[in-house]
């Protein structure tokens, strides 16, 4: 067994371009879930708008990099309003519904044959990262870069660390900021009872409509992120189980905690790594005889035990790591 | 505070005042603060409300009965904009207010508490009640983000709520949750936080229900308090002896419609209230009723000068 590798590999999934991804996307459905109560189970879809935003603009209408992240952003608030105006009126599950459906129909049209042309059917789109990269990327390319256990393959990589993880920061304390204002004591007043808060004269549909918009473009922060990292966009990135490993990340953390998602998104990439590094040595050494377990089935049986994990965490401590109990135990009162 | 001569003053005008009006379901109050025209809300074959007409005095207390079923909560709600009716019109202060929607009416001076108490569980006392001011600076998106735009205004408003807190002696709970009150605190909470909001006029929908008999009279004190501050109170309750004690007129709901109005002294002996609670032919055995039916007489409830159609 090579503990040193399979730590320092665990500590490098930990902080990875693809955790930075789910944090940010798990930091807008926190805003949505967390803090506003909205059922949003369509989240990726705002990380495609971001990711195809950015790579169409770029490829297909050769704009510069940074326009194609307006785009991005632009078509991000209108997914927003275009889910946010005909269900935020209604019950909150109708949201649930429209989202879960919104991101399958965006998905499916960017992986569909008919746009080919534009949207790249179920190739994705790449070539696009190429001129962010080589205009801003201060470190060299090619060569792969270590400081201590963390392993980075190479410069683009670690520039992605970097870009990141301040994009976390900011989106963070954006957050932070937010909600301990007046803002985000109507916007929490509307999680606990929106017909309460309307009566005291806050535009509800209004605050509900910032919110959908505010926790979009933060999951939409993460689409760049997940574009860039990979020099590429795949239709088939932004399937639901993105949402879904979105929502457990927040969950994990602790909703409503503006350091859950960051917390949630390192253990879960940490954890699922980890698992998967240490049942492979197990194997390949023949610590776990192949008649019980072979390498190429570690694949499958690392979700089934990460799985586990989180069963026993939620039963364990249901209101994630960071939460508070009492504020859970509050809420099943009603 | 007011002292007590100014709360028996604030009393002795509402009653002077409405001594002179008509006990007659829809009567015309000397200065309505309120005025509902051909209100009307239907669920399916059920008329819920059909209120013809009806005033409310400014500056008064009047309780809104009747048996359960009589509309009184969806008429609430039809009034405060957290339902749309099928017809009809009402005034706010001379005010169109049909069709608006229901943060603009407490914007307006008309603020709602809930029968089901409304406490934000998982904001504090105090933050429950900050929710309630208006005009907040901070609660733009962009200016949230600036607490120097709103530190000051913030400081106002929560010493604002500190008063308040005080006066309805919620103030050792300022920083708990306010799903960890009693349900007698909760309902103080909802009040309280309703002022915040500086209305007019207060709506409250059963305001007793689930208070514990300890908490009543604290209950009723705040409520005539606001009299006293010059607001108008309209308030939904079944409990008899608190409708006595302490509005200044009462106005009786029976199957969606009005059916009387008075003093509250007058109006509990009123024929037709006895029959919207009792039965129509309660007095009666029930072979007399089973003859009027038979005759094709449906046992209309009996009405005084035939004000109902």
């Amino acid at each position: 067994m090579d503990w040193g590798f399979i730590l320092s590999q665990t500590l490098t999934q930990a902080i990875a371009p693809i955790a930075i991804v789910y944090c940010l996307a798990a930091i807008g459905l926190n805003v949505h879930f967390g803090y506003t109560g909205l059922l949003n189970f369509g989240q990726a879809a705002f990380l495609a708008m971001g990711a195809y935003g950015l790579a169409v603009s770029v490829t297909r209408f050769n704009l510069p990099w940074w326009l194609g992240i307006i785009v991005g952003l632009v078509l991000t608030v209108i997914l927003a309003l275009l889910l946010g105006i005909p269900t935020l009126r209604l019950r909150a599950d109708y949201l649930a519904i429209v989202t879960i459906a919104a991101a399958e129909i965006v998905r499916l049209f960017a992986r569909s044959v008919t746009f080919r042309e534009t949207l790249g059917g179920s190739d994705g789109i790449n070539g696009f990262s190429t001129s962010f990269f080589s205009s801003l990327n201060p470190f060299n390319r090619q060569q792969p870069y270590t400081f201590g256990p963390i392993h980075f393959a190479n410069g683009d990589v670690l520039f992605m660390f970097l870009i990141g993880w301040a994009l976390i920061a900011i989106a963070s304390l954006v957050v932070w900021l937010a909600m301990r204002s007046p803002w985000g004591r109507v916007i929490k007043g509307i999680r606990e009872d929106e017909d309460a808060v309307r009566s005291l004269g806050k535009n509800v549909y209004s605050y509900k409509m910032q919110a959908l918009v505010f926790g979009g473009v933060l999951g939409c922060l993460g689409g760049f992120v997940f574009a860039l990292a990979n020099a590429s966009v795949q239709p088939d990135n932004y399937a639901s189980d993105l949402t879904y490993f979105a929502w457990l990340i927040m969950i994990l953390g602790g909703a409503a905690r503006v350091g859950g998602p960051i917390l949630g998104a390192m253990i879960f990439w940490g954890l699922l790594t980890l698992v998967v590094e240490t049942l492979k040595n197990a194997t390949a050494s023949a610590i776990i005889p192949e008649s019980i377990l072979r390498t190429d089935q570690v694949g499958q049986i690392q979700f089934m035990l990460v799985g586990l994990g989180l069963m026993l965490l939620m039963i364990f401590r249901p209101q994630g790591i960071l939460g508070d109990k009492k504020e859970l135990a509050l809420d099943a009162r009603r | 505070m007011p002292d007590a001569d100014t709360a028996v003053a604030r009393r002795a005008i509402a009653t002077a005042a409405l001594a002179s009006v008509e006990q007659v379901p829809g009567a015309a109050k000397p200065d309505p603060i309120l005025i509902a025209d051909g209100v009307r809300r239907q669920f399916g074959g059920l008329v819920a409300v059909d209120v013809a007409h009806v005033e409310i005095q400014r500056g008064a207390i009047t309780a809104l009965i009747g048996p359960n079923g009589a509309g009184k909560t969806t008429f609430f709600n039809l009034l405060t904009g957290f339902d749309a009716p099928d017809d009809g019109q009402w005034t706010f202060n001379g005010k169109e207010l049909a069709g608006v929607a229901p943060h603009k009416v407490a914007r307006l001076g008309m603020v709602r508490t809930f029968q089901l108490t409304k406490a934000l569980f998982r904001l504090t006392v105090i933050e429950n009640m900050k929710l309630g001011a208006t005009g907040q600076k901070g609660e733009t998106f962009w200016r949230a983000l600036l607490p120097g735009t709103w530190k000051k205004q913030e400081a106002e408003i929560t010493a604002r709520s500190e008063v308040l807190l005080a006066r309805f002696k919620l103030d050792s709970k300022r920083d708990d949750f306010a799903g960890s009150l009693s349900g007698g605190q909760r309902k103080l909470l909802e009040m309280a936080r309703a002022l915040m909001v500086g209305p007019e006029m207060v709506m409250l929908d059963e305001p007793m229900a689930g208070v514990n008999p300890a908490l009543t009279q604290s209950l009723l004190g705040h409520i005539k308090d606001l009299r006293e501050q010059g607001m108008t109170v309209l308030f939904v309750e079944h409990d008899m002896d608190m409708v006595r004690d302490i509005s200044d007129w009462v106005i009786v709901m029976g199957q969606g419609r009005i059916i009387a109005e008075g003093p509250p002294g007058d109006v509990m002996r009123n024929q037709a209230v006895i029959d919207a609670y009792l039965g129509t032919h309660h007095d009666q055995s029930l072979i007399e009723t089973e003859e009027s039916f038979i005759d094709g007489e449906p046992p209309a409830p009996a009405t005084e000068e035939g004000e109902r159609s």
